[in-house]
């Protein structure tokens, strides 16, 4: 299945790379702002779905160079990761752990284990999704 | 202890691999097992026979209470070691019985397994592993019962036995919860050792009755003595470790067991010994006019069973020497007669009691033992079945009630067992020979060690009675009354009224013994037809009818129609929810408006439209379009009441799920009207009642605060601690991180399920 | 407000269960989908709706100005609604396999299929 209008060829090849990076955008606020990774990965998501009715199943596999099963098992490793230092320091399971991690021009990064769960839930969310719509859309074919 | 009783169940693992390396003398290195823990509870005789107990206690499950505690004393003892040393001769036995079997493995895994719950029954202190372990024996024993699983017979005679003792179990259980709320412990030693009388406790009742059912049922009291004979379609090693010393004198040890903390009362004492002497009577005469001879030997166990059922419930210092007497006696007995029914069984090719004959010349020693086994059934000197015997009659003349009715049915009993030992010790061997299916050789050493042993050790305690009575007796005769109690064992006690009732039961028995051929065949059609009536009728009748019960309930409620399924479920919750919520908290249905703005009201318009258009359009893609419409509002009233995160999730999916919906529904038919407007006008009603109740619900639910919200936690804590801002991603990947957790594995399976689903072509498996 | 949206809630509960009571397998599948925004909404209406409040905390501050909507609930639906969408997929996968397969899409006729 796709499609052949020229309007959504175009608008898909702007709208895809802002939207991923809007995704992302999303994730790294979530903590403060509306957003997170929930959010973050189906915006993701969407983006690819969006390619895949402009050009095709098969071009937004290449495009996503790596198997939507492997977002959803890296996702769920990160998730399983961030549990890994409240454990090797004896707390219960999922404890948060901040670490900062200072940024060229005396900025601070703001690093800790909820940001890797998060990413996790986020690459679990955009791999679930795209196995979704994408294996049906090869299914149709 | 611990060791004791769970190397069984480590060395049943191993089994398989020892038997492939062993071969076929494996009977006799398992049998190394149970002799060696024969040897460690005879070094344990000194500790307790001074009226003495060990408790030893391991914790098991801590955090529930539960321990593993072992209570040893001359009760569990005596027990403890007829179960390792009859153990020890019947693997050995198995051995040879069943050599070349190509199951040989197996059994012996089920049969150790079974040694070791039963050790681990009668030694328990803890009621809860008791019950466990009394279960386990249930479970071992239909394993063993229906070893010939291929014979539907034995599978139908195991599942018999397990039903009955299974439903005896689980009063049991409620029996001993019972037992435990009432003296505060589940520890037998503690239930043991409290003093204040259960008499008057107000589950006194309720406690005797369930832990009755259960010890009734395991052991084969009348009316639910049918599985026993029934169980006789295990293999004979089975039957004679089962009917002589274990499986079924579990019931018996548990009434010995509580007799100290539930007995001395009238409804004890009447129930025990109604019971005990019906099945007594009964099992004597089935004994007698049965043909095969592991019926009768069947038979006359739930005779003894009976007996001791009764003695217990006399309840009498000289009652429970006999008790004592009589269940060692008839585990020594009972093993080697079943032993030898097995050798009769294995050689001549035939069970039936009437095909046998002669065998003696070519048996001379399976004669012996058997005669000497038979003896000391009957009761004669110098066996110590005889000693038994006396006391148990001198018991029930001295009997505080119903003293003549007992002795009179004691004195039947007897009867009817003399002719019993004529007929599996006698008839067999000295009567006129008879050809036999499989011409007969004198029995291999690896069986006749069982009977050779189990005979001689009966006439050893026959002959020097006080050899038993100083180790071990005293001291279980002691932990059945709960009191010190002194007997005095010997052969002869001079001409007394016992010894003129022994003779004559003894003349009596030879006649009838005399009279069988004649008496059987007729006894046997008496039989057949109070079989009819008989409990063991009801208890088809009564399977039966749950098969009916559940075929019919099957097809009224499981047929399979999803659309049923939901109609039920959803009628019966929010029915009982509805009643609940009007007749308790008096809800109306009231509309207050104020306070909503013009605009919600659109929104609720639009929901409401969306919602009844999708139910009602003829059309796939005006159903879709109007759920978009619903999700979109949905979304808006998210984004208008505070929700910025879920308003945009909330679109996000609404977009993602029509997509979905596009992609897939438009390959499926068109609707059609499938059900009558009668069916749709029901589940219009069903809804309609579903969709108030809900209302009502929420209207409720608005003014009742059951509990103070954690949400306040969240809020005050967000920041400080989780160092985030938007509270309600803090909960969602800090404070709950191990819900989301799961969530996003709930969602990878999903995702899983739907690519095997799409990738995998069931078509190719399914070609008609 | 909440006085009115339990009606909403209620009427949308109610076309969910008649649509999941319906014989054809796609009507079942539009009720699975009603049902799952009417369980969101209930858990949103019951929690109180709150205008114009949402639960952040301001830059600086260590706790939200103010009474702001109830948090829980929120995080609460927002899982749901991602969960109801997986469950969708799947059903909607599922039953297009089974349509492929046993070629009707009557619920009561499917039922025959596995003896």
């Amino acid at each position: 299945m796709k499609s052949n209008t020229l309007i959504l060829h175009t608008a898909a090849l702007f709208i895809v790379p802002l939207q991923l990076m809007f995704s992302v955008f999303l994730l790294l606020r979530g903590h403060d702002e509306p957003g997170g990774g929930f959010i973050g990965g189906l915006v993701a998501a969407s983006a690819f779905v969006i390619h895949a009715f402009s050009f095709g199943s098969e071009a937004t596999l290449k495009v996503m160079r790596i198997w939507p099963g492997d977002f959803l098992a890296a996702g769920l490793l990160l998730a399983l990761a961030s549990t890994l230092p409240a454990i090797v320091a004896g707390q219960p399971i999922l404890t948060a752990h901040w670490w900062q991690i200072p940024l060229p021009g005396g900025d601070y990064f703001k690093m800790s284990s909820v940001l890797i769960f998060d990413v996790g839930v986020y690459l679990t969310v955009l791999g679930t999704i795209s196995i979704f719509v994408i294996g049906l859309m090869e299914a149709e074919d | 202890m611990l060791l004791a009783v769970l190397s069984g169940f480590l060395l049943a693992v191993l089994t398989p691999a020892i038997h492939r390396v062993v071969g076929h003398t494996v009977g006799w290195v398992l049998a190394i097992l149970p002799a060696s823990l024969a040897v460690y509870f005879a070094s344990l005789i000194p500790l307790i026979s001074d009226g003495g107990a060990v408790v030893k206690e391991f914790a098991w499950l801590p955090g529930l209470g539960v321990t593993l505690g072992f209570l040893v004393d001359g009760l569990s003892l005596v027990f403890a070691l007829l179960i390792s040393v009859i153990g020890t001769f019947i693997l050995i036995f198995a051995g040879a019985y069943l050599r070349g079997h190509p199951y040989l493995g197996r059994f012996f895994v089920i049969m150790l397994s079974f040694m070791a719950s039963m050790l681990g029954l009668v030694l328990s202190d803890n009621l809860l592993t008791l019950f466990m372990f009394w279960e386990l024996t249930s479970i071992t024993s239909y394993l063993l019962i229906g070893f010939d699983h291929e014979d539907s017979n034995a599978r139908k005679c195991a599942l018999q036995g397990l039903f009955v003792t299974t439903a005896g179990s689980l009063a049991l259980m409620a029996g001993l919860i019972l037992l435990a709320v009432m003296t505060g412990t589940y520890s037998l030693s503690g239930i043991l050792a409290s003093s204040d009388p259960l008499h008057e406790h107000a589950f006194y009742l309720g406690a005797v009755i369930c832990v009755l059912a259960g010890a009734f049922t395991k052991s084969a009291q009348v009316p639910f003595h049918f599985w026993l004979p029934n169980a006789m379609a295990a293999p004979t090693p089975v039957s004679a470790y089962l009917h002589s010393a274990t499986m079924v004198k579990a019931g018996i040890y548990l009434m010995a067991r509580l007799n100290p903390a539930l007995g001395e009362s009238m409804l004890w004492s009447t129930l025990l010994v109604l019971f005990g002497s019906v099945t007594m009577v009964v099992g004597a005469w089935f004994a007698f006019s049965s043909s095969g001879i592991k019926k009768v030997l069947a038979y006359s166990t739930v005779m003894t069973l009976g007996t001791l059922t009764m003695l217990i419930g006399v309840g009498t210092e000289l009652a429970l020497t006999a008790f004592v007497c009589v269940l060692v006696a008839h585990s020594l007995y009972k093993g080697a007669l079943f032993m030898i029914a097995g050798i009769l069984d294995h050689e001549t090719g035939t069970k039936d009691l009437r095909r046998m004959g002669g065998l003696g010349k070519t048996m001379p020693l399976t004669a012996l033992f058997a005669c000497l086994a038979a003896l000391s059934l009957a009761g004669m000197p110098p066996l110590f079945g005889f000693i038994a015997k006396e006391l148990m009659l001198e018991a029930l003349l001295k009997a505080s009630f119903w003293s003549l009715g007992l002795t009179v049915a004691a004195v039947v009993a007897s009867m009817l067992v003399v002719g019993v030992a004529g007929l599996v010790a006698v008839r067999p061997f000295f009567s006129a020979f008879l050809e036999t299916p499989k011409k007969p050789h004198e029995a291999p050493p690896g069986m006749l060690a069982g009977p050779a042993f189990l005979s001689v050790v009966a006439l050893v305690f026959g002959l020097a009675p006080y050899l038993p009575e100083t180790a071990v007796l005293q001291a279980a005769m002691t932990s059945v009354a709960g009191t010190p109690v002194d007997s005095y064992l010997a052969l002869w006690h001079g001409v007394n009224a016992p010894l003129v009732l022994s003779g004559l039961t003894l003349v009596t028995g030879i006649t009838l013994y005399r009279l069988w051929p004649t008496l059987q065949p007729n006894l046997s059609a008496v039989n057949t037809a109070a079989a009819r009536i008989g409990p063991e009728a009801i208890y088809f009748r009564f399977m039966e009818g749950i098969t009916h019960i559940a075929g019919w309930q099957t097809r009224v409620l499981q047929n399979g129609v999803l659309g049923h399924y939901l109609l039920v479920l959803v009628a019966v919750t929010f029915g009982l929810a509805g009643f609940t919520l009007v007749a308790r908290h008096e809800v109306h249905l009231a509309l207050d408006l104020s306070g909503s703005r013009f605009y919600e009201w659109g929104i609720a318009a639009l929901l409401v439209a969306a919602a009844v258009f999708s139910s009602i359009t003829r059309s796939r893609l005006g159903s879709v379009a109007s759920l978009g419409v619903l999700g979109f509002s949905v979304a808006l009233i998210f984004i208008l009441f505070s929700a910025p995160d879920l308003g945009i999730t909330q679109l996000l999916v609404e977009t993602l799920t029509v997509v979905l919906l596009v992609l897939v529904l438009f390959k499926l038919p068109e609707f059609v009207k499938l059900s009558s407007p009668l069916e749709r006008f029901r589940d219009l009603a069903v809804a309609i009642v579903a969709g108030t109740v809900m209302t009502l619900l929420i209207l409720a639910g608005l003014e009742v605060q059951y509990f103070e919200s954690i949400s306040a936690y969240y809020s005050e804590n967000s920041a400080p601690l989780a160092q985030g801002r938007n509270i309600v991603n803090v909960i969602l990947v800090d404070f709950r991180a191990l819900d989301t957790l799961g969530e996003i594995f709930v969602l990878a399976l999903a995702a899983i399920g739907i690519h095997s689903m799409l990738k995998l072509k069931a078509e190719d498996q399914y070609k008609p | 407000m909440e006085s009115l949206m339990a009606y909403v809630v209620g009427i949308l509960f109610a076309a969910a269960i008649y649509m999941m009571l319906r014989r054809s397998i796609v009507k079942l599948v539009i009720g699975l989908i009603l049902l799952s925004n009417s369980a969101n909404l209930l858990i949103f209406v019951m929690a109180g709706m709150t205008r114009g409040a949402p639960p952040l905390i301001p830059d600086g501050a260590q706790a939200p100005l103010g009474a702001v909507a109830d948090p829980l609930p929120q995080a609460l639906i927002l899982t749901a609604i991602v969960i109801a969408f997986g469950v969708l997929a799947f059903s909607v996968v599922l039953i297009r396999r089974a349509y492929e397969i046993v070629k009707t899409d009557d619920l009561d006729q499917m039922k025959d299929t596995d003896t």
